[in-house]
């Protein structure tokens, strides 16, 4: 209904349903239905808002709409900065690997092209997904259906601080105590797994790679797909449920044939956001991971790359020509991240309307 | 009256003591067998102990259900086993996070902190010198100026949606929504660009602020649309049936009725970004003496103090980065926590 309303139901002393429908704000309606012939002309209710409520209405739409400006504002100045950039480098700066900054007086011309870096927010960010995404989702069935019920509120409880702890605790926390442990299982995966070419070390340079970066941002997305998995997995209808039971299956085989394929759009979504904060995650990345502006897809090796932590690597000693650049990639970052969470709550959406 | 005898509650279908025997037996072999590998393998230390572990408790306890029923309950032991270690790792994370933060951070901990910068004192200088005072009054400012511009916007939001329901309610809630998610360091680069390219100006807290309080909208307006949509309608109908005009039932009945929840959204929203650090790296410049203009001149919050000594690398550096987490984590769970009480103390809403 548009406009807020107030439904009457009243019975008249005709023993007529006598049903107004008035909405205010806008022009009147009236509507009247009735069974007998005989009845009084139709009633015209008419309100007119008085101006305090019009100040009001007008006051909360801009504020309502002030999240789009934002949104709008954002996406007009980055790229109004970037312009040029987008200009002068065309789809290079999308697939180019190559980050000069001009110096004019030794002739060397500005090139920049963040393809390297997209591609290393990609690996870091399915990395990070190989890790998170399992561990989320077994985290939510044991939350549902495994944990005792002592243990449901703590593990929440657990849950939400994890969310709320800042990402640079994480950053700090990542290289002094998960890069050591992370460092001797990445040897002895290359050991073991060295032929695959992923597995493959040029130099035997352990530290800040792509890999540890992907653990630290699993533990970072964790608490995000754990809570809307679990959101998701609540709303599973009970009669099917105990209908899966009845039939004798097992507590794996009720999730498999229930559980999973009524939440399967929501867990996809969950973990979609969970893509979503890994690409756009800044400060624990460049802890973690040594930037490097080269494609390269050995997960274990010193190199990698990350769209904003390399914003935030070159933004100190950024001159105003380089300053424009990061724009464009703040940009081309704002745009990924934006198409990526639209998708992810349309599809959660559509699941949790579904069920 | 005849005295009914209440039957004591059996478990009929609890394992006997003779029939856990497979299940103990396999415990034991399970623990027997890591040791083992463990020992005569390149595995080693606890992290490695506690793989193995895992591995060969999947493989016996499969084994185990397999043998006394079928595929499919060996399958269910495998998952069951795999389900709760996946429990444990999002536990494990955290015990290990906070139990560092305060193993490490407490060495630098004193009064003396609290009541000193870093004005004349070097990063290395010793530890009882020198403190985060200037971090502290910085976090304070901008997160008191952020919740001032974004709780009058985002509560707002949330009236549009849950009050007017205008023609936008979905558009709105949809890019709400995504803006939840748009990275900080975005939100720094765009304050950037506004207020130092287009306007002008230096760096400074207030700026900081700004790019905090675009982070802090979408949390408190989503939190404030849940709250409001928990206000039973019964005390709109009941406002506007009085005569009142909507503007007087929402603000003498519903935000009130709200109170306490709202404050739980803005609560929620300033422990969002009390502890972001990025978007402070591009707009307030760091500095290392107190600076208690807001709107001019370079100055360091919390988060922008833990960066800088981390940067630095050296020992005592690190240990102050490390103070410097311990009190953003106590601040953060302090506000956390208030949150949780809140929400508590009355029930919901």
């Amino acid at each position: 209904m548009r406009g807020f309303g107030i439904n009457f139901t009243t019975r008249s002393p005709s023993r007529n349903h006598l049903s107004a429908h008035f909405i205010l704000g806008n022009s009147s309606i009236t509507h009247v239905s009735t069974a007998a012939p005989t009845l009084p002309p139709k009633r015209v209710i008419t309100t007119k808002p008085r101006f305090s409520d019009k100040v009001f209405r007008a006051v909360v739409t801009t504020g309502g709409f002030s999240s789009l400006v934002i949104l709008g504002l954002i996406s007009l100045f980055l790229l109004y900065n970037g312009l040029n950039v987008f200009k002068s480098e065309g789809l290079k700066f999308i697939t180019g690997f190559d980050w000069i900054v001009p110096q004019p007086d030794a002739g060397v011309p500005a090139q920049y092209g963040i393809g390297a870096m997209l591609w290393g927010t990609i690996v870091i960010g399915l990395i990070a997904l190989f890790f998170g995404f399992p561990i989320s989702v077994g985290a939510a069935l044991f939350l549902s259906y495994y944990a005792p019920e002592w243990l449901k509120k703590p593990m929440v409880l657990v849950i939400d601080v994890m969310a709320a702890i800042p990402s640079i605790v994480f950053g700090l926390w990542g290289y002094f105590i998960l890069m050591p442990h992370a460092e001797y299982w990445a040897k002895i995966i290359h050991k073991y797994l060295g032929f695959i070419p992923i597995f493959d070390m040029p130099a035997p340079v352990f530290t800040r790679s792509p890999f540890i970066a992907g653990l630290v941002l699993a533990i970072m997305i964790i608490p995000i797909i754990t809570s809307i998995t679990r959101e998701i997995f609540a709303q599973t209808p009970l009669d099917r449920i105990q209908a899966a039971y009845a039939l004798g299956a097992t507590k794996w085989s009720m999730i498999k044939a229930v559980v999973i394929p009524y939440g399967r759009g929501g867990v996809i979504g969950g973990a979609m956001l969970g893509l979503g904060r890994a690409i756009g995650e800044t400060v624990a990345v460049y802890t973690v991971l040594n930037i490097v502006f080269d494609i390269r897809i050995e997960v274990l090796l010193s190199a990698g790359g990350s769209v904003a932590s390399m914003i935030v690597n070159k933004f100190g000693e950024a001159n105003p020509d380089e300053l424009k650049a990061l724009m464009a990639s703040g940009f081309v970052l704002f745009l990924v991240t934006l198409l990526i969470n639209f998708l992810a709550n349309f599809i959660i959406n559509r699941t949790a309307r579904e069920s | 009256m005849s005295t009914a005898t209440i039957p004591r509650p059996t478990k009929p279908w609890g394992l006997s003591f003779r029939q856990s025997i497979p299940d103990l037996v396999g415990a034991v072999a399970t623990l027997l067998i890591s040791f083992a590998i463990v020992g005569y393998s390149p595995l080693k230390g606890k992290l490695g102990f506690v793989a193995t572990l895992l591995i060969v408790s999947i493989f016996v306890s499969a084994m185990i259900s397999g043998v006394r029923r079928d595929r499919k309950a060996a399958l269910n032991s495998i998952s069951t086993v795999m389900i709760y270690v996946a429990g444990l790792f999002v536990i494990l994370p955290l015990v290990s996070i906070l139990y560092e933060i305060g193993r490490r951070g407490i060495t630098g901990l004193s009064w003396g902190i609290f009541t000193t910068d870093m004005a004349v004192t070097s990063s290395d200088a010793p530890l009882d010198e020198g403190g985060l005072l200037h971090a502290v009054v910085g976090t304070l400012y901008i997160v008191l100026i952020a919740t001032v511009f974004s709780v009058p916007i985002g509560i707002l939001t949330s009236l549009y949606l849950t009050e007017i329901k205008g023609r936008a309610a979905g558009t709105i809630r949809f890019f709400v929504q995504a803006m939840s998610g748009i990275p900080s360091i975005v939100a720094g680069l765009f304050i950037y660009a506004v207020w130092m390219i287009a306007l002008g100006n230096q760096y400074s807290a207030f700026a900081g602020a700004m790019a905090l309080a675009i982070l802090m909208i979408p949390t408190v307006a989503r939190t404030s649309e849940e709250v409001l949509k928990l206000i039973p309608s019964d005390l709109r109908e009941a406002g506007l049936a009085l005569g009142g005009t909507q503007w007087r039932t929402v603000a003498m009945i519903i935000l009130p009725a709200a109170q306490s929840g709202l404050i739980t959204a803005v609560i929620l929203g300033i422990a969002r970004v009390a502890g972001e650090t990025a978007p402070l790296l591009l707009t307030m410049g760091g500095a290392d003496a107190l600076n208690l203009n807001p709107f001019n001149g370079n100055s360091s919050a919390i988060p922008f103090y833990v960066w800088k000594n981390f940067s630095l690398g050296t020992e005592n550096a690190v240990a102050r980065a490390w103070t410097g987490v311990l009190v953003l984590m106590l601040i953060v769970l302090f506000f956390f926590s208030l949150t949780r009480f809140l929400a508590n103390r009355k029930g919901r809403v």
